[in-house]
């Protein structure tokens, strides 16, 4: 009887040791440990043995099924390990091959220069307003100081639709129709298109924009306008960037100046973007002229204010390197998808 | 406007800057200086020589050998130019010195070039003679100068001194940027006094000494003026006894550096009072002029009249002419005629020094074509008091330079006198607009540099009437912000109350638009609002269609440029052409700007500017690409309901059998569809093109940002299939309409899974099944209650001759 129980154990162990696969355990499992197997029927010999002898013999049938058992067990787990590994090294893939993108569109580099302008100022509490690009002559010129006759509203610079309506040349009207509304302080900013007379070349267009800024409220200074147009520039073209204010003049705002910001590319040094300066002309600017504000219906003894205007294209063309202003409105994709 | 540092250094002396100081500090106090060109640029180690003696050159017959004594010591230069003599002056660059060009007079390099000793032709030369070009410079401004050979200075000059100091090219020519409210800095006098201002140094303008013989000028001429309005003032002197010869080097190297070329010393003097005063100055020969009469007046009209360019030209009643007692003769403030012109057989001549109204001759050069120097400065508004100082300075210099005699007294005739301007002074008020605090006799130190006067009694600043651009407080804050310095003004944030930054709200829709379309695949174009009205026939647009009522422009650029858009199409089929025939593949476009619907023509009102989202794609994608950035928007800007497509609309431009409306509760808010192959051809795009319009303004009252969340299921869902075979005229909408309708408040969403047409189905047919989801809130459904909607919806498809498919 033992002896045989050796032989049993035996040879189970040496089967599932040779075993490579789960099946192949299941059927030992079955073969010895099942209602017909091998060691079950030992068991079943039990009457056979002696009483004295059946609890020593129980003993070791029950060791030799424990020790099957772990055997089966222990064998299972490393060909299931097996088996992931095996699974893992099929799967491996060449991870340089090409990813598969959304191919989402691309913004046109005007939108991500606008963009960066409205973050800017409606951090500093600047609303967002717009107004019609075909204007009124008295929006575009007479209310902003142009009186008719003024060499400003030649022909050569605006288009015009009749005696009293334009495409607007500036953004400037938005000033004027924002402060028409009577709701004070103002801080606004208003984006938009502008046209001029001007033929199509690699730096002039017809049609191009600007960004209009105005802020009315009492007490507000030229050096208001110098500190928040000094933090546009910081915002925009790198905090290292310095400004500089020249006087100017335009019709609508007095004091008048233009800014220069330093050369943001050689950082002041001189390069071709700045033609050797160091400086790059950005923007025009100016304390709002009183009889802009009268002509506007606000009291310039109460208000003052300061308006800016900045050129799109002309900050796109500069911060994004593109040496051609007609690429802007030609709209080949691989320009486009550059931004 | 160019003027050279030498000539505003005249009145004010003690001037001594770099020309880069200058243009510095120039530009920061308003005078803008856009460039500038220094004479004695790449000139060194140039001193007068004199040639001692010259002899052959042994081995080659067109070169000399001269001995030049160069002070210190003799040296020996050997050159091929022929014009030297002994005893001639010279300048000599030495050896290790540079001239700053060639003697062909071609461009100058940027580092000029740099001379050395050597041996010519086996000869020793220590040096070079120098040539005006060579010296930078050109016959132009030294007309004295020999074509082609070694300059000769003045016999007085002592040998080994600067010749360049000499020659007066230790000078540098500014080029100025002047606003348009400076009218008084178009003349080198209103520089000058700008610059002794910024530099805080003396101004010393030209002093007008008076001229004149006994005689009296009214016993020469007569002047009238009959439109006054156009000519506020008229002066006129006679000079007689005219000496033509040509003006003083000085003269003439002012007017050089300039950029106008010296003639004579009548016209030299009437260049030079132009560039001193900014006032044109206009020079009669008085024997040409019938009855010694001049008449301002204006043109009849259709007046032919010949201008001293030879041009013969047609007047209108608008032009300002000079007449005598015959005939015209001078387009006042543009041209003179070629029928008094000065020639060189001039005895006597009469001086017209006048203002004119500014916008007048704007106006009239313009229609004329004819836009000349003086009219340049005429069209700026002049002031009538500076014609008078002009006329008067400029027969001062007819007697310094003996050209003439000038007869004495003038004709003035001034109707409407121009008074100095006052402004009401105020400190407080200034410092208040500029952020500062300037003491106010700090300010008044700025008027009085800038010869503004002040009445103290009054606290008012008198503006003379050069200064036209002086008007109110702001004006002359800008007068002390300009001298106290932008740079000196601090930086401050405004203060006062705080106001929140945002977007409009259609600024904000039309944000999320970009970013569905971008995240869709799109990417972002530009085009021009104005185009040609050809483009409705390559759109397929009927002739009578209101979309041909467009805005047209007065003065376009162009025919292409003419009228502005009142559908985006163009511009879009434009730009995937444009990529197309570049052979970009799978280009989507979209554009988001607006159109421009008259009200009604010609325009009385501003036209109805419409902001559209425009897409459009060719290459890979199809209709419903551009249908599913639609529906993708209406998700994002909460538009919930049901989108319609309505097939069919009236869009020319689109397939016929691929378009639709987009129908939004009931609204028409743009269109979707396959351009029309006709039209793809006009565009010379060789694929299928779709596109989507939204008409912005009709979609943004549908928008919502309000939110609510509804909970997420907790009782299990119940799946149905249906599938019907239908006649192909029955369209997919029209089902989901029933579904939509009939499937009552449990039906959660119903979704087409397979759509058929072909061999297996009957002829004109086709086959569609639906995957159907019915749900409950609050309990799980039973058998029956689907069972019941199922039933509503099943009779519902069968009213309308659907059969289903077991």
């Amino acid at each position: 009887m033992k002896e045989q129980l050796e032989r049993i154990k035996e040879e189970a162990l040496r089967k599932i040791e040779a075993s490579d696969a789960l099946e192949k355990l299941n059927d030992i499992r079955v073969a010895y440990l099942g209602k017909k197997g091998e060691l079950t029927s030992v068991l079943k010999s039990m009457k056979n043995v002696a009483p004295e002898e059946r609890p020593k013999v129980g003993q070791m049938v029950n060791d030799a099924r424990a020790l099957i058992e772990a055997k089966l067990e222990e064998t299972k787990a490393a060909l299931a390990r097996k088996a992931r590994e095996e699974q893992l090294r099929r799967e491996v893939i060449d991870v340089t091959l090409p990813a598969k993108k959304a191919n989402i569109g691309h913004s046109h580099p005007n939108m991500v220069a606008l963009k960066e302008v409205e973050r800017i100022f409606v951090g500093m509490g600047y609303e967002v307003v717009e107004g019609p690009e075909v204007e009124y002559q008295d929006y575009n010129f007479t209310k902003l100081n142009i009186p008719p006759n003024h060499p400003a509203r030649d022909e050569q610079d605006t288009f015009f639709i009749n005696p009293e309506i334009c495409l607007r040349s500036q953004t400037s009207p938005v000033q004027a129709r924002t402060m028409e509304k009577g709701k004070l302080p103002i801080r606004m900013i208003a984006p938009g298109r502008v046209f001029r007379a001007d033929e199509v070349d690699a730096t002039h267009s017809p049609s191009f924009h600007q960004v209009e800024g105005l802020v009315i409220d009492k007490r507000i200074t030229l050096a208001d306008l110098k500190g928040t147009l000094a933090e546009f520039a910081r915002e925009m073209f790198g905090e290292d960037s310095k400004v500089k204010f020249r006087p100017h003049h335009f019709p609508f705002t007095e004091p008048s100046a233009e800014m220069d910001v330093s050369c943001f590319k050689c950082g002041g040094k001189g390069c071709r973007f700045c033609k050797g300066s160091g400086w790059i002309e950005i923007l025009g600017c100016g304390m709002v002229h009183p009889h802009v504000l009268e002509m506007c219906g606000i009291d310039p003894e109460q208000y003052t204010g300061f308006a800016f205007g900045v050129g799109l294209e002309r900050i796109a063309l500069l911060k994004y390197e593109i040496d051609d202003m007609r690429l802007l409105y030609e709209n080949d994709i691989r320009f486009l998808k550059q931004f | 406007m160019n003027a050279a540092l030498s000539w505003m250094k005249a009145y004010v002396p003690d001037l001594d800057v770099t020309a880069q100081e200058f243009t510095d500090a120039m530009t920061l106090s308003g005078s803008k200086v856009e460039s500038y060109r220094c004479l004695d640029k790449n000139l060194e180690k140039i001193i007068v020589g004199q040639i001692m003696k010259i002899e052959r050159h042994p081995n080659a017959d067109k070169l000399i050998v001269c001995q030049v004594d160069i002070g210190e010591k003799t040296i020996q230069i050997v050159t091929g130019a022929l014009n030297v003599k002994e005893g001639d002056k010279v300048p000599v660059v030495l050896d290790g010195g540079k001239v700053a060009g060639g003697h062909d007079g071609g461009p100058l390099p940027e580092d000029g070039i740099k001379i050395k000793k050597g041996k010519l032709r086996g000869i020793e030369s220590d040096g070079m003679m120098c040539s005006i070009e060579e010296l930078g410079s050109s016959r132009d401004m030294y007309p004295e100068a020999p074509e082609m050979g070694i300059y000769i200075l003045p016999e007085d000059a002592s040998v080994g001194a600067d010749a360049v100091e000499l020659l007066g090219l230790h000078d540098a020519v500014f080029e100025f940027e002047i606003t348009s409210n400076r009218v008084d800095c178009y003349s080198v006098v209103g520089l000058a006094r700008e610059a002794a201002a910024t530099f805080r140094k003396e101004f010393h303008p030209p002093v007008v000494e008076p001229s004149g013989n006994g005689e009296n000028i009214e016993d020469y001429v007569q002047v009238e003026v009959r439109d006054t309005d156009l000519c506020p003032r008229y002066c006129a002197r006679v000079v007689k006894n005219i000496k033509l010869a040509p003006s003083p080097q000085w003269m003439q190297r002012r007017l050089a550096a300039s950029g106008i070329r010296p003639i004579n010393n009548i016209v030299d003097i009437t260049n030079y009072v132009m560039e001193e005063y900014g006032q044109p100055m206009h020079a009669f020969d008085y024997d040409l002029l019938a009855g010694h009469k001049i008449i301002v007046k204006r043109a009849g009209d259709g007046d032919q009249f010949q201008t001293l360019d030879g041009q013969l030209r047609t007047m209108d009643h608008d032009v300002l002419m000079i007449n005598d007692a015959e005939k015209e003769v001078g387009i006042a403030g543009i041209m003179g005629g070629e029928n008094s012109k000065i020639t060189d057989e001039i005895k006597t001549v009469v001086f017209e020094g006048a203002c004119f109204d500014g916008t007048n001759i704007r106006l009239s050069a313009k229609r004329l074509g004819l836009r000349t120097e003086a009219s340049g400065k005429y069209e700026k508004g002049l002031d009538p008091n500076t014609a008078f100082e002009a006329i008067n300075r400029a027969c001062q210099l007819v007697e310094e330079l003996g050209a003439g005699e000038v007869v004495g007294g003038i004709i003035d005739i001034y109707s409407k006198k121009q008074e100095p301007v006052r402004v009401k002074f105020d400190a407080d008020k200034i410092n208040s607009l500029l952020g500062t605090q300037i003491p106010a006799e700090e300010m008044k130190g700025y008027f009085r540099m800038l010869d503004l006067g002040f009445d103290e009694d009054n606290q008012e600043v008198i503006a003379p009437t050069f200064r036209q651009d002086l008007h109110c407080l702001a004006d002359l804050a800008e007068e002390v912000a300009r001298f106290f310095g932008y740079d000196n003004i601090p930086t401050t944030l405004p203060s006062g109350e705080a106001t929140t930054g945002k977007l409009s709200y259609k600024l904000r829709v039309e944000e999320i638009a970009r970013d569905v379309a971008e995240f869709s695949g799109f990417s972002q174009s530009m085009t021009y609002s104005f185009e040609s009205p050809k483009v409705f026939d390559k759109l397929l647009i009927p002739q009578n269609d209101k979309l041909r009522q467009a805005v047209p422009i007065l003065n376009p650029l162009g025919e292409d440029f003419s009228i502005m858009r009142t559908l985006p199409l163009n511009g879009l089929l434009t730009s995937l052409s444009t990529n197309y025939n570049r052979r970009n593949k799978n280009v989507k476009l979209y554009e988001l700007a607006n159109i421009y619907l008259p009200k009604s023509l010609p325009l009385s009102e501003l036209p109805d500017e419409r902001i559209q989202l425009t897409l459009g794609l060719y290459g890979e994608g199809d209709f419903f690409t551009v249908k599913g950035v639609v529906e993708e928007l209406f998700d994002k800007l909460g538009m919930a309901k049901r989108v319609h497509y309505q097939p069919d609309c009236d869009r020319p431009y689109l397939h016929p059998g691929r378009k639709a409306d987009i129908v939004y509760e009931g609204m028409v808010v743009g269109y979707l569809g396959q351009i029309h192959p006709e039209v793809a051809d006009n565009y010379k795009i060789g694929d299928r093109v779709y596109a989507a319009v939204l008409d912005m303004p009709k979609v943004i009252p549908f928008v919502d940002f309000d939110r609510k969340y509804t909970g997420i299921a907790k009782y299990p869902a119940v799946n149905r299939d249906i599938s019907m075979v239908v006649p192909r005229e029955i369209l997919a909408g029209q089902i989901e309409d029933i579904i939509a309708q009939r499937g009552g408040k449990i039906l959660e969403s119903y979704k087409l899974f397979d759509l058929y047409e072909g061999s297996q189905i009957l002829a004109g047919h086709k086959s569609l099944a639906y995957s159907i989801t019915f749900r409950a809130k609050d309990h799980t459904l039973t058998d029956d209650e689907v069972s019941a909607a199922m039933k509503k919806i099943l009779n519902g498809l069968e009213k309308m001759g659907i059969q289903l498919r077991a």
